[in-house]
């Protein structure tokens, strides 16, 4: 391959492989978006480590019940950080579940398992997402 | 996947990488426990919001406590920033021949803001915040 530009297709482990990327940055550029979003509602004062890390990665009012945080109402529950904790859950929940399948598939070589694998990591990858999509609908 | 590959567990740990060699394991292993992590995590948000199930907040209170927070800092922190290291060498590939440079950058920027956060587990953990 010395010498020679190599044109990837447009197959699904090329795609997969642009998507990882992508939802890589989109997840830090979302953390970061509820990290600053936490600071600003009185973060620095009222909550620990673990609080803040609940709120920048899922801003959710379920989510923080066992800290005290004085009013939710304002500033989180709103379809904004409904939204928010979609786009969240869509690309943390993909991301790793496709990280599992490069890992899974590293080990499994071109035997019969790896179809196998393959489709339970995809039901377990709908499955998550419907339960979290659920979580925060039913919030 | 064309590589036909028959390196045993031994062969394995006598490989010695270096320093990207650790942070890709760390990246793998990492990533492993994040996808266990929100997996579980997941689930014993919908079983507390649902059915208040006891082995959904019994799951819950470990990871609230603050041990539990110093390990999920650490792998979310080194992920996400490993990840971006990888993300801007393979959109600038001109800048791989600095790969172990920017690798020894990223230990910079981990080692300060993970410091940083464990102080600050540590010192709420002790007040029982």
């Amino acid at each position: 391959m010395r010498g020679k530009v190599v044109q990837p297709g447009l197959n699904f482990e090329y795609l997969m492989w642009i998507f990882t990327r992508i939802s890589g940055l989109a997840l830090i550029i979302l953390a970061m978006i509820g990290l600053v979003a936490a600071f600003i509602y009185g973060a620095r004062t009222q909550m620990d480590i673990g609080a803040l890390l609940r709120w920048t990665f899922f801003p959710n009012p379920n989510h923080v019940t066992s800290t005290n945080i004085p009013d939710l109402e304002p500033n989180w529950v709103n379809a904004f950080w409904q939204v928010m904790q979609m786009l969240i859950v869509f690309f943390g929940v993909t991301h790793g579940f496709n990280g599992l399948r490069v890992v899974v598939e590293d080990f499994t070589g071109q035997s019969f398992w790896r179809p196998l694998l393959r489709g339970l990591i995809f039901l377990l990858w709908i499955f998550v997402m419907i339960v979290a999509v659920y979580v925060i609908l039913a919030s | 996947m064309g590589l036909e590959r028959k390196v045993g567990i031994t062969t394995g740990l006598k490989y010695r990488g270096g320093g990207p060699m650790l942070v890709w394991l760390l990246h793998r292993i990492s990533g492993l426990g994040i996808i266990l992590f929100v997996g579980l995590h997941v689930l014993a948000s919908f079983f507390t919001q649902q059915f208040g199930s006891d082995w959904a907040i019994a799951v819950n209170t470990v990871y609230e406590s603050f041990w539990f927070q110093i390990l999920v800092v650490f792998i979310v922190l080194f992920h996400a920033l490993n990840g971006l290291r990888i993300v801007i060498l393979d959109f600038r590939p001109e800048l791989l021949q600095y790969q172990r440079e920017a690798i020894w950058i990223e230990w910079a920027v981990f080692i300060p803001l993970y410091g940083l956060a464990v102080f600050l587990i540590i010192q709420y953990g002790l007040a029982g915040g």
